[in-house]
Order: structure tokens, then sequence, then C-alpha cells
């Protein structure tokens, strides 16, 4: 089996700052894994490296077979235009930190916007696949409400359902629950543990532990921008191998034991 | 203690002080304003005979299709500079901005007056060979009055747009992209459509605006209806009636403008409850 999502030696660079060093990542069809570390390891950029809301800038990533934002000819590399990165991207769902709903559009039309616009699907399918996909996230009575009326919880939960409706290969969640109030984050986790029962191929960035320990088949530790340890939840975040790692987690418990 | 329930006891109406006196004021003022008309040379049976002349009615039309076309025509060249502006494209950012920078420098008067005498430095206009025609029969005070008020009209609405473009939020382009919308596609289904809440007020305000400059179309013989009244008192000599007789109508046309403002404000406050603001 072919990795759907895979970097070789990856690096980016924000103007002399390198935020992403040599990074060496493979992503199996089916595979859940979720991405931990610090603020400022890189994760996040990572996950947006993947549908090319950054541009890399050394190594290679290779998303479903294809070399993503580039094309070599000749041993000289050519920018794709915005129009192939932008059908590179349908292979990917996205689910942001603050949602990013559009406002001005009625939860159902978010999630009809990509199916009628981009795959150019006639408006009742895209309706009917939109509503369906409303109740399996458990919004079924919300297809008419605005985002500005919805709860946090279920305005990513709309997000959600709007990524799905693009049929994705693999679903990219960068911290979804990052900006949600504490009682709202289950309802979310919820929704994203049923997708991954489906079989769905997912990129997750987060700070949930619990739900990486459930869900993740694969848990990958970053910190400074590098990939510190690969492997099974049971073995980066019980029992962990490096240093970095082993203090983080001390870290993160620390902080729970503290609110608590 | 003895027990207080001042939701059971009558409450005292507040004095607003200061709301009576101003209001006695502008009575005041507004009371012998009316006098002084009132008592005034003017001859107000000659207003009302000529408010609803044929003549200043076409010159009310024409000023108000006149304002529409410019409009139009504005909106549509300032939302294309500002798309222009937020490009990475350097020579379309810089002409944007000089275009921009030219014909929000120069006064409206002068360039109505350039536009309407272009035959002075181009004799013939046209593309050589397909279609050549004499400038001045071509440039008519109309198509003059109507270039220079849609550029100038241009450059004013491309800031505005631009700041409203600018207003959206960095995520919704990320959102659009994820979900495999190209560029223009994220503009007009995405962007603009947000822009134009915050951009409708100003917009009105311009229009409103531009209504009022197309005045100065008069000077190039346009018969747009401050042109008409000025026409009709030269032979008349009624000058503060029929400036009256315009007035009244320029009032009348910007009050409704108002409400169909208020109407555009609705319309695209979609999903923004409580009059725009973000709940």
């Amino acid at each position: 089996m072919k990795p759907i999502v895979s970097a070789v030696n990856l690096g980016k660079k924000f103007g002399d700052h390198q935020v992403l060093h040599n990074v060496n990542i493979e992503v199996m069809p089916g595979e859940v894994v979720c991405i931990v570390g610090p603020s400022g390891s890189g994760k996040t950029t990572f996950l947006r490296c993947i549908n090319q809301l950054e541009t890399i800038e050394m190594g290679a990533l290779f998303v479903n077979g294809e070399l993503t934002g580039y094309r070599i000819e000749n041993n000289v590399v050519y920018r794709l235009s915005e129009k192939e990165i932008a059908r590179q991207r349908r292979v990917t769902g996205m689910v942001f930190q603050r949602f990013n709903l559009f406002p001005h559009m009625t939860a159902i039309e978010n999630i009809m916007e990509g199916p009628t616009r981009v795959l150019k699907q006639p408006k009742v399918q895209a309706r009917e696949t939109a509503l369906a996909l409303l109740k399996r996230v458990g919004l079924g009575d919300k297809a008419d409400s605005f985002p500005n009326n919805l709860s946090g919880g279920q305005q990513q939960r709309v997000a959600i359902a709007r990524a799905l409706a693009m049929q994705p290969q693999l679903m990219l969640f960068d911290e979804p629950t990052s900006a949600l109030d504490a009682e709202l984050v289950g309802e979310v986790l919820a929704v994203m543990r049923d997708v991954a029962a489906t079989g769905m191929t997912m990129v997750i960035v987060t700070h949930e532990l619990n739900f990486a320990r459930e869900v993740a088949d694969k848990v990958i530790f970053m910190a400074e921008g590098r990939v510190v340890e690969t492997g099974p939840p049971g073995q980066v975040l019980e029992n962990p191998s490096e240093a970095r790692t082993k203090a983080f987690l001390a870290a993160v418990v620390n902080k729970k034991t503290e609110i608590a | 203690m003895e027990t207080i329930d001042i939701s059971k006891l009558n409450h005292a109406r507040p004095i607003r002080v200061g709301r009576v006196v101003s209001a006695a004021f502008l009575l005041l003022a507004a009371g012998y304003i009316v006098y002084a008309f009132a008592v005034g040379t003017i001859d107000w049976p000659v207003v009302g005979e000529y408010l609803f002349t044929p003549r200043i009615l076409k010159g009310a039309v024409t000023t108000v299709w006149i304002s529409i076309a410019s409009m139009a025509i504005g909106i549509v060249v300032g939302t294309l500079t500002a798309i222009a502006r937020a490009s990475r494209n350097v020579v379309l950012n810089s002409a944007a901005m000089f275009y921009a920078w030219l014909f929000r420098g120069a006064p409206m008067i002068l360039q109505l007056l350039i536009w309407y005498n272009l035959a002075l430095v181009f004799p013939t206009i046209g593309i050589p060979g397909i279609w050549e025609a004499k400038t001045v029969a071509v440039m008519s005070p109309l198509l003059a009055t109507l270039i220079a008020l849609s550029l100038n009209q241009g450059a004013y609405t491309s800031e505005i747009i631009r700041s409203g473009m600018l207003a959206v939020d960095a995520g919704q382009y990320e959102a659009a992209k994820s979900i495999g919308m190209t560029y223009p596609d994220t503009l007009r289904r995405i962007i603009l459509p947000q822009a134009m809440r915050v951009v409708v007020p100003p917009l009105g305000n311009e229009f409103i605006g531009l209504l009022k400059t197309s005045a100065l179309a008069s000077i190039i013989g346009f018969g747009e209806l401050l042109g008409t009244v000025q026409d009709i008192y030269y032979t008349n000599t009624k000058i503060m009636e029929m400036l009256f007789v315009a007035t009244i109508w320029y009032l009348v046309i910007v009050s409704l403008l108002s409400v169909l403002q208020i109407q555009l404000e609705k319309r695209f406050a979609r999903g923004f409850a409580n009059g725009g603001r973000h709940g």
C-alpha cells in the first residue's frame, strides 16, 4: 500500500526563520495520525503544507502520490498554476481551529458551496448530500441557521460536514477543539470519532492527548520544527523514549492537575 | 430597616433639561428662517408652478439616470481596481494605484472640461482601420459627463471596496481554498459578498455625493436638473425660485435613495444579526 501523505526531508521558512527541519512523515490510507507538541513546534505549519496553505521550500511533499505545488521537468522545478493547486487541494478536507464558516451563508449553503461550485454537482443532489451530512453531525435541524446563530461546537461540526462534502481522501484537523468552551469539546470529538470509524484517513493536530490515545493509530511528537518521536499512542504518550517528549508530557500532566 | 422594593413604587420621570433647551432653541431658529423666507421677495407660487413642469421633470430624471449609470460603471471599475490592488502582480497593482491617484487628485470640474474638450488633443478617435470618428461628434456633453463621473467614482469606489475586502477575515480565503475554490470564485462567492456588507453604507454616501456632483455637468451644457433650471431662469429671471425648485427635487431624490440604501444594507447583512454586529 502506498502512503497518502509522504513528506521527505521537508523544510519550511518564514523569512529567515526556519520553522520545519527535515520533516519525514508518512501517512497510510485509513490511518488516524495525531500530531502533538508544544506551541511553536511547527505541527500546524506541517498540516497547512499538506493542503498547500503554506508553500514548502525544502525537500518534497507528496499527497496521493503527486508532488504538491511543483512540477519537475529536466531537473527544473516549475511552480504549479493556481488552478492545478486548487485541483490538488481537492484530495484533502480541512477543519480549522476558528471554524472559518462563511458567515453570509446558512449551514447547508456552507456545505453545498464546494460541491456545487467546485465539483459542479446539481443543486438538488448537493442539498441532499448536505442534509445527510448535517444529520450525521447531529445538526439536521440547523440547516437554515446562520453560523453566527450557532454555538462554537455546532459551527465546528458544520465545518466538518463542509469538508466531508467534498469527499476528500484525507481530512486535516488543525486544533479543532482549541477555540471551544470546555463543555463543547466533547460533541466535536464525538463527530471526529465517528468520522474515524468510517475508515477516513485523518491527520489531527491536537492538544487532546486522551483523544489521541483513544483514536490515533500513530502519534507524532514534534518540537522546534522537528519530528522528535513517532509511534503508536501507547508508546509515544505512555512510554516515550525521548527526553523532550517526557518533558512535554510531564508539563501537560502538571497543567491538568493544576486545573483540577 | 423597612423593606423596600423599587418595583412596587412610582418612578419619577427624569427631567431632560438639555432636550427641552435644544428643542426650544431649534424651534425658534426654524421659525425665524420660515418667517424670513415668507416675508422675503420670493415668488412662492412660481416655485409651485414649475415644480412639475415636463422640462424640470426631465432634468430630474436625467440627473437620476446619469448618476445611476455612473455609479454602476464606477462600482465595476472600482471593484476591478480594488482586485488589482490586492493582486501580487506588480504591474496591475501599480496601474491601479496610479489610476486612483490621478482621478482622485484632479478636481471634478476640471475632469469634465478635459473630457468635453478632448477633441482639441485628439481630433479623431477610434481604432485605426476598424472604426474612426470625429471626436467633436462623439464627445457629447452626455458622454463627457458619463466618462468623467464614472472614472472619478471608480477611483473613490476602489478605495472603499478595498477596505471592505481587507475587513474580511483571512480565514475566509483559507476556507475557500480548502474546499478547492479558485481565486476568482473565492472573490465572487465568498469575499466580495462579505465586503459588500461593510461597503454599502459608504457607497450609499458616495452615490448621494455623486448625484450632487452631477450638477457640475451643467457647465459643459449637459441638461441635468441644475442645468435645466439655469436655462429657465436665464429667460424668466426667477433665479431664487428656480433654484428652490432644483433644491426640492434634489432633497426628494436623496431621501428616496436613503430608503433604498436601508433596503440594500438589510440585504447584505444576511447572516449578521443585530444590524451587522457580530453576535
